[in-house]
């Protein structure tokens, strides 16, 4: 038996490499690559449920700053919070994360609204607070009206 | 008498891609005994259960080791299903044994590489890894990941592969399996080849009944077990399946046993593709299993048989789970074959139980 590898080395002298010259050659993905976490902050409503899903503690949501942060380096890519998001706007983008010298997280914060979008956000706000007073004053009501029968 | 020596092997050597430990008691050239240490890369995943939910504990299964990934997520799964007594769709059945025959081929041409690296014949390793990286390929277009693919979980499986996007990978794999053939020529024919692996490290079928050994280890020494055949999943779908064995019992065999096996499994692979039924590919899961259930489930990883326990109390985090992985079946038979060996045949006798320290300590 001669040498049964030999066609196919000789092919290699002609083929073209098996390998890419990354990062000269921009790698080529495939759309269900698992790259790296974004947030549509837009569309985010800062439930934290993305928090409380993560394996490794890498989402952090503030309240109060509106903002969310994520440690790409800590996420392990698994997809728990992307699967978890009720208002679909975590997004796993295909492109690695770049290779950096220093560890860091990302924060995205909701844009500032405009007047004319926080006078809607007040009257939204305001008007929910009038539901809850009225129906905290029902309530109350019905709790009178209950004990005056049980008096009776 | 000739002075003994006590040589140590590892826990880095070029030949092991992961850290284990060998104290070889040597008489001149030939090894005497061989005393096995492991242990230096515990990571303590079996406790993690008691901290990690039975569903997020799919994410730390796959972990446990780069190559049986997908067999270790698998098996967990499937042992969770059992506890809980939940029925996957067979969709899912189909998929999840796709992936892992996919994950059975990459690993089989990874270790065929390493062995060629390991007796010198570098264009070989090449060329083996070379037509891995299409398998890695397929994974990464259906799941997304090309080692960890998340793509199962407790209850059926992640992501759908459409029955045209099946078509491709069977094209692919017979693409595959024109250039693999070729290999296969080399691997099986080559006379430098057979000249480093006939009749290195020979296990009898007694020494390697006697010794527990499991997967092809076990099944190059003439003994035809496979957990494949016990029809588990979709493997109960397949028209006939016979585990591949051969009588030789030496590295050569081995060889020839997991080189045979890519081909079955390319064949089991493409037989599912053309039965796999519609419908749908995940069982919602509910609760928690109860407080003093157990279950067990068995896997024929590409090592070999893999062991799953489980055991619940009722809460959302299991009381213990626990995996017998084949590396650590294998270690005994391993160390058999290298007593009387030559020194310069241990590499390659490690080497030929393709062993996976990452999940042997876990």
């Amino acid at each position: 038996m001669g040498m049964p590898l030999t066609g196919m080395t000789l092919k290699n002298l002609f083929r073209k490499p098996a390998t890419k010259m990354y990062p000269l050659q921009a790698p080529q993905y495939s759309s269900r690559s698992k790259g790296h976490v974004t947030n549509i902050i837009e569309d985010c409503i800062l439930c934290g449920i993305c928090e409380k899903r993560c394996p490794t503690h890498a989402i952090t949501v503030d309240k109060a700053a509106e903002s969310w942060t994520i440690d790409n380096f800590n996420c392990i890519q698994c997809l728990s919070c992307v699967r978890a998001c009720p208002k679909k706007c975590l997004v796993m983008e295909p492109e690695y994360t770049k290779a950096a010298t220093s560890k860091s997280t990302q924060t995205v914060t909701k844009p500032a609204l405009s007047e004319a979008e926080q006078a809607a956000k007040a009257a939204r706000e305001q008007e929910k607070q009038e539901r809850i007073a009225a129906a905290l004053a029902k309530k109350a009501a019905k709790q009178v009206a209950e004990a005056d029968t049980a008096n009776e | 008498m000739s002075q003994r020596t006590i040589i140590p092997f590892g826990p880095q050597h070029p030949v092991l891609p992961e850290p284990m430990h060998l104290d070889l008691v040597i008489e001149d050239e030939r090894v005497v005994e061989a005393i096995p240490q492991v242990g230096f890369i515990h990571r303590g995943l079996e406790k993690l259960v008691t901290k990690k939910d039975y569903t997020q504990f799919v994410l730390v299964t796959e972990r446990i080791c780069g190559i049986c990934s997908f067999g270790h997520s698998l098996g967990y799964s499937e042992t969770v299903e059992a506890l809980m007594g939940i029925e996957v769709p067979p969709r899912a059945e189909f998929l999840r044994v796709i992936w892992h025959e996919l994950s059975r081929i990459h690993s089989h041409i990874l270790w065929m590489g390493l062995l060629a690296d390991g007796f010198g014949y570098e264009n070989l390793f090449m060329q083996c890894w070379r037509l891995r990286e299409q398998v890695l390929d397929i994974l990464e277009a259906t799941t997304g990941g090309r080692v960890i693919l998340t793509a199962c979980n407790v209850g059926g499986v992640e992501q759908d592969i459409e029955n045209g996007e099946l078509n491709g990978i069977c094209q692919t794999l017979d693409g595959l399996r024109g250039e693999y053939n070729q290999l296969l020529k080399t691997f099986l024919k080559d006379k430098s080849v057979r000249h480093r692996l006939v009749g290195v490290g020979y296990l009898s079928e007694a020494d390697a009944r006697a010794a527990g050994t499991v997967g092809p280890f076990a099944r190059a020494s003439n003994i035809p077990e496979d957990i494949r055949s016990l029809g588990f999943g979709a493997y109960a779908a397949l028209s006939g399946f016979e585990p591949i064995t051969s009588k030789d019992g030496d590295g050569y065999a081995r060889c020839e046993v997991r080189a045979l096996e890519v081909l079955q499994s390319i064949d089991i692979i493409k037989e599912l593709a053309e039965k796999i039924p519609d419908g749908a590919i995940n069982q919602k899961v509910k609760g928690a299993p109860e407080d003093g259930s157990y279950a067990v489930s068995r896997l024929e990883q590409p090592r070999g048989e893999c062991f799953y326990f489980a055991k619940g109390n009722g809460t959302k985090f299991l009381e213990r789970f626990r995996i017998r992985t084949p590396t650590s079946q294998n270690i005994p038979g391993m160390v058999q074959t290298l007593q009387g060996c030559d020194l310069a045949d241990v590499p390659l006798n490690v080497l030929t139980i393709d062993p996976c320290i990452s999940c042997t300590e876990r």
